[in-house]
């Protein structure tokens, strides 16, 4: 039989047997970037609403920053965060290299400006009005920024479920600060990089079933967002 | 309602996702959390040990004996592997490249180097055999490539990083006066930039020759991942020395690293338990071991790989020793146990007569042969 | 009686365009005042200063004789606007919404919201989406929010300039009954209207006061040449 036809037959088996290594691999790999993308929403969603509400020197700037950024290449980002976390960079103290939180730390950066553009788009187009009516209703402006993500919770939701896939999907990251340690870091993305250097094909096609599953999911998810908040 | 019936959906997607995120990463976490109270050694090493399965092998008996033991293999070119010890991101190094291996020690990075096993490499490639190197010597053979590849009938694939593999190839070329940065201008030498896998599937497609270490070559043959046939082995110039170091505590990128745990593992590796794992890793598919226990064949004076025992053991005290040893008194550190107790007694009686440190009457020695 | 809410030489410039020049007015609890005025005459911007939306470049707002500044004159009023925002939820959040921030006690905000709903003809519409409403429902809906929020002045800008004459009339009469316990201020193009709901009526021209008085004068008999000429729909500008 073809070998890849063999291939994707043994990793319809994997995953239907609920295969240990297949699916601890996927779970890690839904561990870091959860975490990640949800550290990097702690700063990135403030930062988003400080950008489209309030008026300061350099916005535009700014905004033009984020932009250009939410497409960095993974291996240059994960290059320079390994120069930063390496024993013998600033962060060496913290010996985080080689463990999920390296990862979880690489990828929180590698989605913040995807969910600051993003976010700050969607709160920029929440109507003015909406704003004038809180004010004259008596909403203070704790009360006022309350509204207006109410108002824009779809486009927030598609923010974040953006920067999941990203974070999701990428190798660059995960593969230099974590090291693609069997048992502790590996993720899906290294995981196939792997079996494919290997030449285990049935495995890295399980994995990539996985994969491909979870990031379509994620765009339908992701549309469907988008419908709801026009 | 059409509206909330796609709002009703996308919730009900949403909250799925959500749950699977948070059942597999509770998973994903408890499932960790067990080593996370284990001591962590990382071990940086080459692509070669790790692509056969030996090192998770290892892994798991290591921490069978040593539970309290968390290690992690790195899998790097033998190159990249020193960087990374040398920052101190990796507490030892399980490598063979000993040119590279020698500045590492000198350069007051490592200590306590042991050799524990060897193999050979070897010259594989179509089996039409275009540039006929069939049984011929290394050097012969790379010769035939050269002037087969200069007419276009033969590809070389290199591993074209800074592996312990690339390390021998150069040395084969250099053997024979050829320069490999003026090699790689040439357009029968492909540079692959890969692990041993990698390069050796590479060499597969473009049905060309490349030099590999037996254990990858008969993992990938026996897999069906490659069809390329062996075609020039066992000889001094091919031989294939893996040898554990640990990094230096003393180092100031090093205060960091596990110097305990390193220890551990390369008495492990060095003791009759380790060796034995050396010993039947693959027997049972290939006939014989991929990796020749180094301390075994001192020991027993016999190869499971099949070559003379005593030349054996000489060529690889030519080939990767260092001023007379495997590890030169000067990068000892805190290593009771490891070496041989016997100190050489030219040493001794010098160290005695002069009073002096039996490490500076074995450098005195050393200088005195030279 | 001294007015419960009046402006000293309001002034309000911006872009190097001057909306407001020493506006003095005054209104009084339980009177309707109307602005009238050709478009852009200043009249929302006047509405917004007192609804605290806007600060003057210069001159001030006073409640009950005492300087008030946005902030305070943003929870003493409150204003409709011409074309109403609904926030995306039900007509009952929409209208409990200020008072809900206002601390108001949840059977209170039931039994306020209620008789809001009933003021606009829009009982038994607590559950429907705002959204939803045709235009006129939602301005009325609109009103009902300001009138549940018992704010001791109610501001209204073009309140029926964009609906059909049945819902004209709802809101109309809305104004009247709110006017019992407030000072109503609204702007209007609507003459007649003026003439029907209030008891002072002032016409702005560049952002300037140039007539005011009680309607069957103002309208029958006006001093300013201006007024005369707005009236008759003549007036350029």
């Amino acid at each position: 039989m073809h070998p890849i036809i063999e291939g994707i037959i043994q990793a319809i088996n994997l995953i239907l047997t609920g295969d240990p290594e297949v699916f601890s691999i996927a779970a890690l790999s839904l561990y870091v970037s959860v975490l990640g993308t949800l550290l990097a929403c702690t700063w990135s969603i403030p930062a988003a609403l400080a950008l489209a509400l309030r008026k300061f020197q350099g916005k535009r700037i700014l905004n033009g920053l984020f932009n250009a950024f939410i497409g960095i290449p993974t291996v240059a980002l994960g290059l320079y965060l390994y120069l930063l976390l390496s024993r013998a960079g600033p962060l060496g103290y913290f010996q985080l290299l080689y463990t999920p939180n390296a990862i979880i730390i690489g990828q929180s950066a590698l989605v913040t400006p995807i969910i600051v553009s993003f976010a700050t788009g969607a709160l920029e187009s929440v109507d003015p009005d909406l704003r004038t009516l809180a004010r004259t209703l008596g909403a203070s402006d704790r009360q006022t920024y309350n509204v207006i993500i109410k108002e824009a919770f779809w486009g927030l939701v598609l923010a974040i479920l953006a920067a999941f896939n990203r974070a999701f999907a990428e190798l660059g990251v995960a593969m230099m600060l974590g090291g693609n340690i069997r048992g502790l870091t590996r993720v899906l993305t290294t995981a196939i990089s792997l079996e494919t250097a290997r030449g285990d094909i049935a495995l890295s096609i399980a994995l990539s079933f996985i994969l491909l599953g979870m990031v379509m999911s994620l765009s339908i998810a992701i549309n469907l967002a988008r419908k709801t908040s026009q | 309602m059409n509206r909330s019936a796609i709002t009703k959906l996308q919730a009900s997607l949403l909250i799925i996702v959500v749950i699977c995120g948070i059942a597999a990463g509770t998973y994903a976490y408890y499932s960790m959390i067990v080593p996370a109270a284990k001591t962590r050694l990382i071990v940086s090493t080459t692509t070669s040990l790790y692509e056969t399965g030996f090192l998770d092998m290892l892994k798991t008996k290591f921490e069978a004996k040593y539970p309290n033991m968390n290690v992690s293999f790195i899998s790097q070119g033998t190159g990249l592997a020193i960087q990374t010890a040398m920052r101190g991101d990796a507490d030892m190094l399980l490598v063979h490249a000993p040119s590279q291996e020698y500045p590492f020690l000198k350069g007051g990075y490592g200590v306590n180097r042991k050799i524990v096993a060897y193999n050979f490499f070897i010259i594989v490639g179509p089996s039409e055999d275009p540039a006929g190197i069939k049984g011929k010597s290394p050097s012969d053979a790379f010769k035939a490539i050269r002037s087969a590849g200069l007419n276009g009938t033969a590809i070389w694939v290199s591993r074209g990083d800074n592996s312990g593999t690339y390390t021998k190839e150069v040395s084969l070329w250099k053997a024979i006066g050829l320069d490999v940065k003026q090699l790689r201008q040439e357009k029968w030498y492909l540079e692959a930039g890969s692990g041993m896998t990698a390069t050796l599937k590479l060499a597969d497609e473009k049905l060309g020759y490349t030099l590999s270490d037996t254990a990858s070559y008969l993992l990938n043959f026996n897999n069906h991942n490659i069809v390329l046939v062996k075609l020039v082995e066992g000889a001094k110039s091919m031989l294939n020395v893996y040898s554990a170091i640990a990094d230096d505590p003393r180092n100031a990128n090093m205060t960091k690293t596990n110097f305990d745990g390193s220890m551990m593992l390369i008495k492990y590796l060095a003791s009759d338990e380790g060796q034995q794992l050396f010993a039947d890793y693959g027997v049972s598919q290939y006939g014989k071991p991929l990796f020749g226990p180094y301390l075994k064949l001192l020991q027993t004076k016999s190869d499971p790989l099949g070559n003379d025992p005593t030349q054996l053991i000489q060529w690889i005290s030519d080939y990767a020793f260092f001023e007379g040893s495997e590890c030169p008194q000067q990068f000892r550190y805190q290593a009771e146990g490891l070496y041989s107790t016997q100190t050489p007694v030219p040493v001794l009686l010098v160290s005695i007569v002069a009073g002096v440190e039996q490490r500076k009457a074995a450098a005195c020695i050393q200088s005195l042969k030279a | 009686m001294s007015p419960h809410l009046e402006t000293h030489d309001i002034r309000r410039e911006y872009d190097s365009v001057l909306a407001l020049d020493r506006v003095s007015i005054g209104a009084h609890l339980g009177q309707v005042t109307t602005i009238v005025g050709v478009n852009g005459s200043g009249k929302t911007t006047l509405l917004k200063i007192l609804a605290g939306l806007d600060t003057p470049t210069a001159g001030d707002v006073l409640i009950e004789g005492h300087e008030a500044n946005p902030t305070q004159l943003r929870t003493h009023s409150t204003m409709v606007f011409q074309r109403s925002v609904m926030f995306g939820t039900s007509v009952y959040n929409n209208v409990a919404y200020g008072l809900r921030i206002g601390g108001v006690s949840s059977r209170e905000i039931s039994q306020r919201v209620k008789s809001a709903l009933t003021v606009v003809n829009l009982d038994g519409f607590e559950r429907r989406h705002a959204r939803k409403l045709s235009s006129g429902e939602q301005q009325r809906v609109a009103m009902a929010r300001a009138l549940s929020l018992k704010r001791d002045v109610l501001l209204i800008d073009e309140p029926t300039a964009n609906l059909d004459p049945a819902n004209a009339m709802i809101i109309e009469r809305a104004i009247k009954d709110s006017a019992q316990s407030r000072a109503v201020l609204l702007s209007t193009h609507n003459l007649p209207q003026a003439r029907r709901l209030s008891q002072h009526v002032i016409h702005l021209y560049k952002g300037r006061v140039v007539e005011e008085g009680e309607p069957s004068r103002f309208f029958t008999n006006p001093s300013d040449e201006r007024t005369k000429l707005f009236i008759e729909g003549e007036l350029q500008f």
